[in-house]
Order: C-alpha cells, then structure tokens, then sequence
C-alpha cells in the first residue's frame, strides 16, 4: 500500500487550539492557551441584556454573593468546630465567645442561610411572575429546582451541626421520615445515621455532607449561570430582544444595577445580623442537645415552614414525605403544564392573580407550619396543601386554554415606551 | 380596581407575616412578660458596669449555689464590655475558688487557687450531682440562659419577679414545686431566689428584689453575649457606611443608565 492511500483513509485532527486570542502581549499569551480571559470579556463585558431588566433580576448576582460568603465564613467556622456531640456546642460557643470576631463571623453565617433563602424566594417568584421558567430556558428552570432541593439538604444539615434541642431534635425528626419507605425503612435510617439513634456518628456525617452539598451548590449554580448566558436573560415584557435598542451590555450598565441591588439587599442583611441576630433561629438551640428531654414543639427553621405544612397535612407518614417532596418537584413541571405563548404576567390578567394567590398561599402554609398540628389548623393546612397543587394541576393548564392575553408591544424598546406612557403596569418597588 | 386588588393583597400578605413572627409567643397564653428599660437594648445599648459588678455579686452569692455558668472565664470579668473588673480585682475573684488541677510530675490531681484563665467552678461535678441535690430538677447551666428562652432577658427578670404567694385555684403544686406567674406552665422547681435584702451590695445600692433581679439578669445577658457592645457599634458604623455606599452606588448607576434613557 503507498503512502498516499494511507493517508486518505485518516481525517485530520487540530489537537492544538492556540490562537485566536484578541489580546496581545502577557494577557494574549494566556488567552491563547487558556480562554478564559476572552470569555469573561465575551459574557461579562460585551454580553447584551434587555434593557428592561427590573431589580428583581437582581437576585441571581445576590444569591451568587451570598453563597460565596457562606462558604467563606463557613470555612472559618470550619477551623474552630468540632463535630462531637460532646463538643460540638461548646466549640460554637468558644468561636462565640474567644476567636476574634468568631461572634461575627458566626452569626453572618447563621444569618446569611435565612437570607438566602430570602433571595431564593424572591427569585422564584420572578420566575413565576415573568414567566421565566418558558421555553427556551426550562432546562435552566430545572437546575434551579435542583439547586433549591441542594439548599435544603445542606440548610437543614447545617442547623444541626450547634448540636442544640432543635438541631437534634429537628434531626430525629427529619431522618426518621425515611422509615416511611416502605420494607426498608427502618433499615435506610440506620444506615443514615450510623447507629441506632442521632449521635456522634450522625454528627460527624452530617458535618462532612453540610461540606459536600455546599460544593454540589457551587457546581449546579456554574451549569445553571452557563445555561444562562446561552438561553439570555428573560425580562419583565417576555419579548425577547431583537436588535441594540432592546439590549444594553452587560457592564456597566447591568453591573451598576445588581451592584445597587446587592448594597441594598446587604443593608437589610448587616441590619438584621448586627441587632437581632437571632430573631430568625429559635432560643431552643442555645440549649445543649438532651435526647431525654423533647421540646414541647419542634419546629423546623421559617424557610422550611411551608412544606412542613404540607408534610402534616397528610394523615400518612409515607403520603406526605412523598406530598413535600413532589410540592417543590411539581415546580419542574410548570414549563409543560403551564403552556401559555406568553410569558410575562403582565400581559395575562388571570394567571397575574393566581400567581399572587399562590404567594399568599406560600405565606398560609408558613403560618401553619409553625401552628400546632390541630383542629383548624389542619383544616387551613389541607385546603393550602390543596391549592398548592392545584396551581400546578388545574389553574396552570386551564388559564393557558381560558385566558386572553392583553395586547403586547412588539419589542423591548416599544414595551418600555408603553411603560413611560401608563399603558402597562409592573411591579412598581422593584423598577426604580 | 386592579392595583387595588393588588394592594389588599400585598396587606394579607403582610398581616400573615406578622401573625407568623407572633405565634411562637402567643401558643401558650402567658401572662405579658414584664419589660423593664435595659441599657442593652436599641441601637447604641451598652451594658450599665455598675450593674453588672452587681448582678456578678447577686449570681455569686445566690445563684452560684445551683447554678453553674462553665463557659464563661474568670477573666471574662475583666474584659472589655463587660463588668470591667480590674485585673487585680479578677485575679482575686479567681483565688477564692478552689481548682483541681494535674496530673501533677507524679500522676497525682491536685488542689490550687483559681487562675483568670479557669473557667467559672461549677457548683457540682456532674448533671447527677445536681438532680441529686435538688430534688430531682437540674439548675440549668446559666451561660447563654438569657439566649435561651423566648423573651430573653425579660423572661429571666420575670420569672425571678414571679413568684406569688398566693396560688390560683386551678393550679395544684407537688411538694417541692412553686407557683410562677411567668414560668412556661407556671411551675417551677426553683424556690423564690431573691427577696429583699439578699445580698449586701459593696456599692451601696440598695439590694431590693427588683435591683437584684434586674442586675443578676443584665449580668447572666452578658454571660450569653460578652460582645454584644462591639457588635452594636460595629453594626451602626457598618450600616452607615453601606448606606452612604448604597446611594452613591446608586447615583452611578442613575448617571450611567441616563446614557441610554435620554436616547429612547
């Protein structure tokens, strides 16, 4: 065989990818072996964004804040605790008392969970509100269910590390509801826990995986920002942007704006942290854990409230382990039940109204999830659990067929005209 | 009517925070917690010394027999925010209690005066000790107490000032259990601690039952927040500087956008 037939048989391969790099000198150098520096300058710099973003997308550049600074005083704390039911406690109590500004670094950390969660919140909402949730960006919407389920598991496993009634207690609790799997039950909590109870061995677990699921955050927020800046931001008209009048670039126009956002939010932040620090946490974690003493109501942190709500609504253990999981779950089937052509409830006068009952909805089952689990209670408790699903099942579907969209504007720059003219309406206290 | 609808909405919405941020409290109908003026609370509170070498006195000499308070030091005392004690005064505090120590170079515990450095001396050895002693309850360690219950240092004070010679009918007491008014189930299994007179203040202030309690509550607020003053000025330096940050931050951002909002 010659050498020429041989060489038609293989296809060419560029294994060396240098080049390319619009930089020159020191920077251009690195550019060209490693471009990252031309790809923040790509997403962060030039990126375009509808120039109608209000300040409720604010929140995505917030969370990114606050999730750094929980890893960092989180890595603090980290060199000072002691993850054994025999000191777990008192080491919080010695980053309290004697590591230089321990008490700051401590209750930033404590604090900055319910803030996040706050943020988390708020986020969601905008996602509902604007329809943000809509083709093209589901699969965006999904990491993001992802991501809430992450912060859950390591907000929940976090609050038992102080080791105190409610980190305990909260603890059995929760673990306990895998003993409602059915035949293995009991078995899968064992395994849990390491023992036969909540102990050392839980403790010490619980500690590692707090750790792990933070990182596993950091991560799915890295797919979750890489499918943003694919499928572009959404904005409050829904409209996606056609030309340069609909868009402005990312700095500083977006920068000066999350930055104004992200001041503000941590203003509230410093305010709550520096004089009242523990408002958000309950005075039954600064006592020490007591597996002989039951608190006379457990109750788990405010941000959970909502689904331990619907978790005792359900007169069955395995039934409602099941409800509370499937009531953040169902969020990731609201792309295909809710299939609306327009995404800005803006312009869809009903689904407007029943995304605000929703919230209001939200705030009943956090009432009653820290009611006790009785009489009225339960009753308010099972009709909120029902709507909850309802809004997914039946209001979502049903409004897409029934409603009829208001008029909308062609584009962004028009919508913002409109905007100036009084003909729309938007959320006033966040598009200042 | 549209807006209004939203209105009335964003008002539920509020109500029901409100009713949530309450429940907590109002689950168990209580009597109202009493409320006197503390130096520590608002935004500049700072802890009132005099007060606090007082209240120090009150534990010491009352509750120090039940109660231990293990996480704070003997040079807590001293230090700044606090009931400032001088270091002679620590070092003598310190030397009244008596430390087992060791091992020593041969194996042996031994016995030796208090340091600064030693944490407060409990007043039993163990949880057991203590139950043993008081009838079966446990004198709850007192160190972050006042963090521990619901009201705060409010509740302290009022459960120390609780304490009614006359019992409602409906309540029926086993031996050793007393009738308080503020008390989580208006039992409690602490005798009435203080009553006129208790101790013999150094300072000269009268020791009625409402100076001690308040004092021994502003002392047992600081045990459970030692740097609560630092975090207060702190807070209002850092809250001032985000807040002249935030509006000039936000005067950029206005000059910025003005750009492209004079161009539409």
């Amino acid at each position: 065989m010659s050498a020429d037939n041989l060489e038609q048989k293989y296809k060419p391969v560029h294994t060396n990818k240098t080049g390319g790099s619009p930089f020159t000198g020191i920077t251009g150098w690195i550019d060209n072996r490693l471009p990252v520096i031309r790809m923040f300058k790509h997403e962060y710099l030039d990126f375009q964004v509808p120039k109608s973003l209000s300040y409720f997308w604010s929140f995505g550049g917030i969370l990114t804040i606050c999730l750094i600074l929980l890893i960092i005083t989180g890595l603090s704390l980290g060199m000072h605790y002691k993850p054994d039911t025999k000191y777990a406690f008192d080491s919080v109590e010695k980053i309290m008392r004697d590591v230089n500004f321990g008490w700051l670094i401590r209750y930033a950390h404590m604090n900055l969970a319910s803030f996040f969660f706050i943020a988390v919140y708020l986020h969601i909402f905008r996602g509902l509100y604007y329809g943000s949730y809509k083709e093209p960006r589901q699969l965006m919407w999904l990491i993001g269910i992802v991501i809430f389920f992450l912060m859950m598991a390591t907000a929940f496993l976090g609050y038992t590390l102080p080791w105190g009634q409610m980190s305990f207690w909260g603890a059995t609790v929760i673990t306990n509801l895998f003993s409602a799997i059915p035949f293995f039950g009991e078995s899968v909590v064992t395994w849990l826990w390491g023992d036969y109870s909540v102990g050392d061995a839980a403790l010490n677990r619980f500690y590692v995986l707090h750790w792990l699921i933070a990182f596993l955050i950091v991560g799915a927020v890295v797919f979750h920002v890489i499918a943003l800046h694919i499928v572009g931001s959404n904005n409050p008209s829904g409209i996606e942007p056609k030309d340069t009048r609909d868009t402005v670039s990312f700095s500083p126009f977006t920068t000066s704006k999350d930055l104004v956002g992200m001041l503000v939010f941590l203003l509230i932040f410093v305010t709550v942290m520096m004089y009242a620090p523990n408002y958000l946490g309950h005075p039954d974690n600064y006592i020490p854990a007591n597996p002989l003493v039951t608190p006379p109501h457990i109750v788990p942190e405010w941000y959970f409230l909502p689904f331990y709500a619907i978790l005792r609504s359900i007169p069955d253990k395995l039934m409602g382990v099941i409800a509370m999981v499937s009531s953040i779950a169902v969020l990731g089937l609201l792309p295909w039940l809710d299939f609306s052509k327009v995404r800005s409830s803006v312009f869809r006068p009903i689904w407007k109204q029943c995304v605000f009952l929703f919230v209001l909805n939200f705030f009943v089952l956090m009432y009653i999830g820290a009611a006790p689990a009785e009489g009225i209670y339960l009753v308010i408790g099972r009709i909120a659990t029902a709507f909850w699903f309802a809004f997914f099942f039946i209001l979502a579907p049903l409004v897409s067929i029934v409603e009829k969209p208001l008029p909308m504007p062609e584009s962004i720059h028009e919508f913002e005209n409109w905007k100036k003219q009084g003909k729309i309406k938007t959320i006033n206290i966040f598009s200042k | 009517m549209k807006t209004f609808f939203l209105k009335v909405n964003f008002i539920f919405i509020f109500l029901i925070f409100a009713f949530i941020s309450n429940i907590s409290n109002s689950k168990e109908a209580q009597a109202e917690l009493l409320k006197p003026n503390w130096s520590f609370d608002g935004f500049f509170g700072t802890f009132d010394r005099a007060s606090l070498q007082r209240g120090f006195q009150v534990y010491k000499e009352v509750c120090a027999s039940c109660h231990s308070m293990s996480l704070v030091s003997y040079r807590n005392l001293g230090e700044k925010g606090g009931p400032e004690f001088t270091e002679e005064e620590v070092k003598a505090i310190a030397s009244q209690y008596e430390v087992t120590d060791g091992p020593n170079a041969q194996g042996e515990m031994f016995i030796r005066p208090g340091r600064p450095s030693d944490k407060f001396k409990s007043p039993y050895p163990n949880e057991n000790a203590s139950r043993s002693a008081n009838g079966g309850a446990y004198p709850p360690d007192m160190s972050v107490l006042a963090k521990a219950r619901p009201g705060g240092a409010d509740y302290i004070y009022s459960v120390l000032m609780g304490y009614e010679e006359k019992v409602p009918e409906n309540i029926k007491l086993e031996d050793g259990v007393y009738y308080n008014k503020y008390m989580s189930g208006n039992k409690i299994r602490m005798s009435k601690p203080l009553s006129d007179g208790s101790v013999e203040y150094s300072d000269g202030t009268k020791a009625s039952e409402e100076q001690m309690a308040k004092d021994v509550t502003s002392f047992m607020m600081w045990a459970a927040e030692p740097h609560l003053e630092v975090r207060k000025k702190l807070g209002f330096k850092s809250v001032l500087y985000l807040l002249i940050l935030t509006i000039l931050v936000y005067l950029i951002k206005k000059k910025i956008w003005s750009r492209i909002e004079s161009k539409v």
